[in-house]
């Protein structure tokens, strides 16, 4: 470990955040809305199989992508109704989407095992490329790293600034006081949720075009539930999940250039640490001062039903 | 337009009849999605639910695989349902089971070649520990810091499953396996297998146990105290914690209930079916036993009757992958589903569907 690669680090810090910035964002808005989503893991990783095979058959990544987006959505949507129109216990309709997601992937994905994805090139940045130190860490990277910088502005202007954001916050905080008010809980809630579905979508199919790049079953390996993390670890704000998928990032880039650099720790608990870090991170947001749940929306995770 | 009326209290009817048309629901689903695969839907639904019992050829080979397999998805489940019961969701049982079945092959290996009887009761003590231990920490981390259960135990599976690889290829390697990863068979050392008892039947010490913790938990829940504390904590949270149920003390015990039984679970089958550590001797039965647990509708004799319905989907699934080509990942994607119908159809029990002309608000 002579010449230690800080920019490619950096660089890969970036790669390696990306699905999950882009699962955190879109829990964070279902969190926002007081839906808790457990089924991320399953939306991912139907994502991740719904972009691989759709980019593999039209040769297009940006169909892909999309491909991925309704597949996340369109699971979620299942949570959607039976979480909103019949009520059903939270938690256990979003284990039901990750048992389900991760069957249900692998059985589409058959076909794709050991099929090598098409390229995903670099966005064309010109000038910004050659730029010394930051030209590699910032400006050599694919379209889905930069649009999932933009999702999160866009999440935190909607949600600080406009009308539509309050709503969904008012919901969240209070269902019983927005539904008085005249708005409309369950759509709006479903909007979210379909959202989310399609955020953990793309970061699924980042996964399996750009990161791994191929399909294999069960490549999510967790990722959904570390997305789940850093929602806590966010303190339920745009911006910190930004911060917090970025540092995970570059925890996860380190952990694979140790492993390549043959460090002395064996591989197994090197691919442990981001688990451990998590764990770690939850217990430091969730203890003393901190108090994440004292930032978490009032109504997170409660049944609402207009009649009762 | 359809209309949900609350009932003035649970349906009995709809709790008993649910399940059944959660199941029911499941097998038209199941059959549309083998149809869709380009199987014969009722050749595959037969082939999954009825030959492994009924027919001729293979009822001697299933049949006793329906207790190997249904034992560890009971006796987990078992254990899950007094959490869920009160609100504490141990969603880590994989991660339990590994650590169990690590710690009771540990405790048989290091005996090795030795020869007692009293070999295979530490290992049963072991597995129960390291599967409890393990459970701690989600437990402690809730307790002392108010740390997310669910997250907890769900992240710490995929430790565990590092730290099973890091076991099969290290230090619990076979030292005469040629290298290979995985350890030595149990099966073939006397002291530390958990054989069949009884010929052709499946029953091993797992299925005893299972038995065992059934009637437990039964006994538990209606007549024991910390039954009647988890059931009140479930229903009512503000209640339980007015009449003096502590909830740290019922997290700590139901974690601990629930990390030791998966745990024992891992054990037995580590030491009997399975055989050996390896990477991947789990194969999921923690995560599968979450379905058990609410199709039973956390009861322990519901518990058992699920758990005897999914341990024939795995076995039919494996008859059906042999003989029409349906891939396996086929039935996790069925029992998936049937959670999800059991969740949907859920509703019936606490509303009633009324049919409502026209629209007011």
């Amino acid at each position: 470990m002579t010449d230690f690669p800080i920019l490619a680090l950096l660089a890969g810090m970036m790669v390696a955040a990306t699905p999950i910035l882009l699962a955190g964002i879109g829990e964070m808005v279902v969190e926002k809305a007081g839906v808790l989503n457990l089924g991320v893991e399953g939306m991912m990783i139907i994502g991740a199989i719904c972009g691989f095979a759709v980019a593999y058959e039209t040769q297009s990544v940006t169909l892909g992508y999309i491909g991925a987006a309704l597949g996340g959505a369109m699971l979620a949507m299942v949570f959607g109704v039976l979480t909103q129109f019949l009520m059903t216990n939270q938690v256990a309709t979003g284990l039901a989407l990750t048992l389900t997601g991760l069957g249900f992937a692998a059985l589409i994905g058959q076909p794709y095992i050991g099929i090598k994805g098409i390229t995903v090139g670099d966005v064309p940045l010109g000038p910004l490329r050659d730029l010394p130190v930051l030209g590699p860490v910032l400006f050599q990277h694919d379209a889905m790293v930069y649009v999932a910088i933009f999702i999160v502005a866009c999440v935190w202007y909607v949600l600080r600034y406009t009308r539509t954001g309050l709503v969904l916050r008012a919901i969240g905080e209070n269902h019983h006081a927005a539904h008085a008010l005249g708005y409309k809980v369950i759509a709006t809630r479903l909007t979210a949720i379909a959202f989310g579905g399609a955020c953990a979508g793309l970061g699924g199919a980042y996964l399996s075009l750009v990161r791994v790049p191929q399909w294999t079953e069960g490549m999510t390996a967790g990722a959904g539930w570390i997305a789940l993390a850093l929602v806590v670890f966010a303190s339920w704000r745009a911006w910190g999940v930004l911060v917090g998928a970025y540092l995970f990032g570059g925890l996860t880039a380190l952990q694979l250039f140790l492993q390549a650099a043959g460090a002395a720790i064996p591989i197994e608990y090197l691919s442990m640490a981001p688990y451990i870090i998590t764990i770690v991170v939850l217990v430091i947001m969730s203890s003393g001062r901190a108090r994440a749940s004292l930032s978490a929306p009032a109504s997170l995770g409660q049944p609402f039903n207009a009649s009762t | 337009m359809l209309r949900l009326e609350p009932r003035a209290e649970p349906s009995r009817l709809m709790t008993a009849l649910t399940p059944l048309i959660a199941v029911t629901a499941t097998m038209i689903a199941g059959g549309i999605l083998f149809w869709l695969l380009g199987k014969n839907p009722f050749e595959a639904i037969r082939i999954i639910f009825w030959d492994p019992i009924f027919d001729e050829n293979l009822s001697s080979y299933a049949r006793p695989q329906l207790l190997v397999k249904a034992a560890p998805l009971i006796l987990i489940a078992l254990g899950l349902s007094l959490g869920f019961r009160a609100g504490i969701w141990n969603i880590g049982a994989e991660g339990q089971f590994i650590m169990g079945a690590i710690f009771g092959a540990g405790v048989g290996l290091a005996f090795y070649p030795a020869d007692s009887v009293f070999i295979f009761p530490l290992m049963i003590i072991a597995g129960a520990i390291g599967g409890f231990l393990w459970a701690m920490i989600p437990a402690i981390l809730k307790t002392q810091f108010n740390t997310n259960e669910i997250l907890v135990s769900l992240l710490l599976v995929y430790v565990a499953e590092f730290i099973l690889a890091s076991m099969s290829l290290g230090l619990l390697r076979n030292p005469e396996g040629a290298g290979f990863p995985g350890s030595r068979n149990l099966r073939s050392y006397e002291s530390a297998h958990n054989a069949e008892l009884i010929t052709n039947t499946g029953i091993h010490w797992g299925v005893i146990t299972a038995v065992f913790a059934l009637v437990a938990i039964y006994v538990l829940l209606q007549r024991h105290m910390i039954g009647y504390q988890i059931r009140l904590a479930g229903q009512a949270a503000r209640a339980a914690r007015f009449s003096g149920v502590s909830p740290n003390w019922l997290i700590i015990t139901c974690l601990g209930i629930s990390g030791g039984i998966a745990g024992l679970a891992g054990m037995f089958e580590v030491s009997g079916p399975s055989g050996q550590i390896s990477i991947d001797f789990n194969v999921g039965y923690g995560f599968t036993a979450i379905i058990v647990a609410f199709l039973g509708r956390l009861n322990p004799i519901g518990i058992t009757l699920a758990g005897l319905l999914l341990a024939l989907t795995y076995i039919g699934g494996e008859l059906a992958s042999f003989q029409l080509g349906l891939p396996s990942a086929a039935i996790q994607a069925f029992q998936g589903m049937l959670l999800f119908f059991l969740l949907a159809t859920d509703v019936l029990i606490n509303f009633r569907i009324r049919w409502r002309h026209g629209v007011a608000a």
